[in-house]
């Protein structure tokens, strides 16, 4: 406020309040979130000479084909994500073919199967004493070839056919978003309809497309059961390697941290390259489909068969078959209630506390600030949502990490007994960390659908920022909230290293009992829990459908 | 509207779980159905629960006794409700992993509910007790039940079963005259033969480290070289596909525990593989253990140490053999009869705690060897 600014310059806090308050619950809430994260980074003040031998001998060794494996599988997933995803989307949402309704809504459905299941019943199927291998055999003699089913291959496949439903819903909610003037200009400018994809509805989308792949590539780094399961090593292996063989856990988080420094890079890079492009929602009508037909109908129907087949027929009927066998011989856990129960009770908790926190989160930062003030938020964002890359017990240790400090400090100054290490709060904040991507990702599609001007106008009106998210966002978000909450709900149910280390006492759920089965190799007691998470994981998927669905037809 | 509702279904969800929450972490019994929710806290004086037993046990320590275990549920749950029916003392158990257990139990210091910490592999129990998270106990019953190469030397842990791991060959083309040794498994002719499990799995980091204490370092990296260029396929991600390779004709041998081989001779009994007892001229067949030890900031460790002693002895020592087909780490307890229908053997005898001193050394060896 010094003297010599103009007195024309009108008055800030009249009509444009800093929003102190909201920015900085923004602020304190990202930091909540990024904390484990950043005692995870912090692990590196640990570098003693136990840790640089450690660190020589992953040089000398292995770690150069660790990340160059990592590298492959990115590309593979990204690309494997990104054909499927977005070819089902635009077939399911902009063309007519036999089964298209069916298929719509049926290729979400992978959704609900994790990766380890996924992993186990296709190695199971598929490998040398499979019963398709044997059966082969028996046909045409010892001699007859089958793809690697150990190698990148299959894992590329495997990892793509459980993560393409991220790609898959968005890029269909951005297609059925697109507005019909847009395509209809194309046409009339004389582009063939595949131009007309090529050139405007896949620009439009790309936000969208981007997300969910980003999210597929995320689940990939942080994955350890589906790339265990096939022995293929990437990154994830190494730092477990460093835990588990090695003894040390400093080396494991050290490592662990150039898993995110690489994400933020990459997640950079990204965001850098579509600057410019911002594409606002003009009408919402829904643009007439193609109709295919002879071949090309075939085709569609075809690969959504193929897909639904592979991805979420083979994995049920495998595991029903398991279920039957073993369920004779030793009939049904009278607790698998109780475990069910938890693991819904979990999820939806965690989905709720995830969903308004990304929610407050994405709304902050498009509040109008200073420059200074929005480049912090966006980084304060970026680094909150880190944690989906991050294996789910490292990411467990750093909350470990967090908690037994914070008991420490209660216990000393307060003398109260030790609480929050093995309490909800712990498990739930693991959640949060781990799945904020998932819900940002629907949500923050969602505002760039919002046109500014609405904004504008709610605020210019006087409304509160309280007022403008009650009133405005979160009606306008809806279909986007919805389809966050249930995409982490999934993810939560699915998720196993995090709540193995962290769950209360005694709070065993789903994904725990799968793993108690499991860490043996013995994947047919497994198919029970795995049948009924799976079912569970249904629920919400159909109700994604239904939402989703009603989001097209209005 | 339906907004609204969802909110109010979060509220409900929210509450729910913080219910879950507002006993005290611990105090959730973790056994089936069992009823009590005995406030264990740190009070000591809470009368065991058991009180329509007919046999008093006056000496019952108070309370349960709480048990971090990596081992499945099935494995030891029938155990511990066998201990709770003789001596009326509970108890409660998490499982979860190894590496993430012992971290779990670190980072919970003084504070730890934990008494009892149940694994797998003697390298997992040398390396919680190298971080002072297990302490020494004298027991008189456990030294003469348990032999002293299956327990820590400062008696800190204890082994309480044994699990064998040896090589498994095809009945259909190899002759068990051709078999030998571990080492010899490097020999050529075994090139395009051998499967092994990926050297992640603990159970090969410790055969590799008694290798390394037998031959040197030199040597032993040039037996795993060797298996290394004898693989016919991939390493395996578990001991139940090599057995499955095996059978279907993949490869001819491998390295396995052994009631592994019982799990698949009880699913399909005329499973063409067979277990051969290596080292049998020399040094022994590898062994490892799963074992116990009492925590340094136990709360009960009158209770934990009954159920150490317990475990070691003939009723629970045969149990563990029916359970999982394991052996008994008391020799005067006799295995099952599928377990001992494989014959006798002589085990490697020096310290399983080389298991856990040259884990990292084992671990460095083989990626430098290559074993994935």
């Amino acid at each position: 406020m010094s003297a010599d600014l103009p007195l024309t310059l009108p008055a800030k806090p009249a009509s444009r309040p800093d929003y102190l308050l909201w920015k900085s619950l923004g602020f304190v809430l990202a930091l909540l979130v990024s904390l484990p994260l950043l005692l995870i980074v912090a692990q590196w003040g640990a570098l003693g000479s136990g840790e640089q031998d450690i660190w020589q001998h992953l040089l000398d060794t292995k770690l150069d084909r660790l990340a160059g494996n990592t590298l492959i599988l990115l590309l593979g997933v990204g690309a494997g994500v990104t054909v499927l995803g977005v070819s089902l989307a635009w077939l399911c949402s902009m063309c007519e073919f036999p089964g298209r309704r069916l298929f719509e809504w049926a290729l979400m459905l992978p959704l609900a199967i994790p990766g380890y299941v996924m992993a186990f019943v296709f190695l199971g199927t598929f490998n040398f004493a499979g019963p398709v291998q044997t059966a082969l055999r028996a046909q045409f003699g010892n001699g007859v070839w089958f793809p690697d089913m150990q190698g990148p291959g299959a894992v590329m496949l495997v990892l793509s056919l459980v993560l393409y439903p991220y790609v898959y819903m968005l890029a269909r909610a951005a297609f059925l978003a697109q507005s019909r003037s847009q395509m209809d200009a194309a046409r009339i400018l004389g582009l063939r309809p595949f131009n007309a994809f090529l050139r405007v509805a896949l620009p439009g989308a790309r936000p969208a497309i981007a997300a969910g792949v980003a999210l597929a590539l995320m689940e990939t780094l942080a994955d350890f059961g589906a790339v265990a399961v096939f022995n293929f090593d990437t990154f994830t292996t190494a730092i477990y390697g460093a835990w588990y063989g090695l003894f040390n856990l400093q080396v494991a988080a050290q490592l662990a941290s150039l898993l995110l420094l690489f994400v933020a890079l990459a997640m950079t890079l990204e965001q850098y390259g579509r600057r410019n492009a911002r594409h606002v929602q003009e009408g919402r009508a829904r643009v007439a489909g193609y109709a295919l037909t002879g071949v090309r109908a075939a085709a569609a129907s075809l690969l959504c068969v193929a897909v639904l087949g592979l991805a979420f027929v083979l994995p049920l009927v495998q595991l029903l078959l398991w279920t039957l066998g073993t369920v004779t011989r030793e009939g049904i856990d009278p607790r698998f209630a109780e475990f069910l129960a938890r693991s819904l009770a979990l999820g939806a908790g965690a989905a709720c506390v995830t969903v308004a926190l990304a929610l407050v989160l994405a709304m902050v930062r498009r509040l109008p600030g200073t420059a200074w003030t929005q480049r912090w938020q966006s980084l304060a964002l970026r680094v909150a949502t880190l944690g989906y890359a991050l294996p789910g017990s490292v990411l467990a240790v750093g909350i470990m990490l967090l908690f037994t400090g914070i008991d420490r400090q209660l216990a000393a100054r307060l003398g109260l007994q030790p609480m929050l290490v093995g309490g909800m709060v712990a498990l739930v904040l693991a959640y949060v960390v781990r799945f904020l991507a998932v819900a940002h990702a629907p949500i923050d599609a969602g505002l760039q659908g919002i046109k500014p001007s609405v904004i504008e106008a709610a605020r210019s009106l006087g409304a509160a920022p309280a007022r403008v998210l009650s009133a405005v966002y979160i009606p306008l978000l809806r279909p986007g909230l919805i389809t966050a909450a249930l995409l982490v709900f999934v993810d939560v149910m699915k998720e196993m290293p995090a709540t193995l280390i962290l769950r209360p006492f005694g709070w065993d759920t789903l994904a725990v009992r799968i793993f108690q089965m499991t860490s043996e190799g013995q994947w047919e007691r497994a198919a029970l829990p795995g049948l009924i998470l799976l079912l569970s994981g249904l629920i919400p998927v159909i109700l994604l459908v239904k939402q989703s669905r009603r989001g097209a037809s209005s | 509207m339906n907004l609204r509702l969802a909110f109010s279904a979060c509220l409900l969800t929210l509450l729910v779980a913080c219910g879950a929450e507002t006993p005290p972490a611990n105090s959730v019994a973790a056994s089936a159905g069992s009823p009590s929710a005995a406030a264990t806290s740190a009070e000591p004086a809470s009368q065991p629960e058991a009180g329509g037993l007919a046999t008093p046990v006056p000496s019952a320590p108070a309370g349960p006794v709480i048990v971090y275990s990596s081992r499945q549920e099935h494995l030891i749950k029938p155990l511990f409700d066998r201990f709770t029916a003789e001596t009326g003392i509970e108890v409660q158990f998490q499982t979860g992993e190894e590496g993430p257990l012992i971290a779990r139990l670190q980072a919970e210091g003084e504070g730890t509910y934990a008494d009892v910490l149940y694994t797998v592999d003697a390298g997992n129990l040398w390396m919680a007790a190298e971080r002072g998270l297990l302490r020494p106990t004298q027991s008189a019953l456990l030294e003469q039940n348990i032999p002293a190469h299956l327990r820590d030397p400062q008696g800190r842990w204890f082994g309480l079963s044994v699990r064998a791991r040896t090589i498994a060959y095809s009945t259909e083309r190899v002759d068990p005259a051709q078999l030998s040794t571990y080492e010899d498994l490097a020999d050529p002719k075994w090139k395009g033969k051998l499967c092994l499990r990926t050297s992640k799995k603990v159970y090969n980091m410790s055969l590799v480290a008694t290798l390394i204490d037998r031959l040197g370092d030199a040597e032993a990296e040039k037996v795993v070289r060797g298996w290394v260029a004898n693989l016919a396929a991939p390493v395996f991600s578990s001991d139940l596909l090599i057995i499955d390779a095996i059978a279907a004709g993949q490869c001819d041998v491998g390295i396995i525990n052994t009631y592994y081989l019982g799990q698949a001779q009880q699913q399909t009994p005329e499973v063409p593989v067979a277990l051969f007892w290596a080292n049998q001229q020399g040094a022994g067949v590898h062994v490892n253990v799963s074992g116990a030890g009492i925590t340094t900031h136990a709360k009960n460790p009158e209770a934990a140490l009954r159920l150490i002693e317990w475990l070691s002895t003939g009723e629970p020592q045969l149990m563990f053999s029916e359970l999982n087909l394991e052996y008994p780490a008391s020799p005067a307890v006799e295995p099952v009869e599928l377990v001992r229908s494989w014959g006798e053997f002589k085990p490697d005898t020096i310290n399983v705690d080389i298991a856990g001193r040259l884990q990292a050394d084992a671990v460095k060896l083989m990626d430098r060897a290559d074993y994935r």
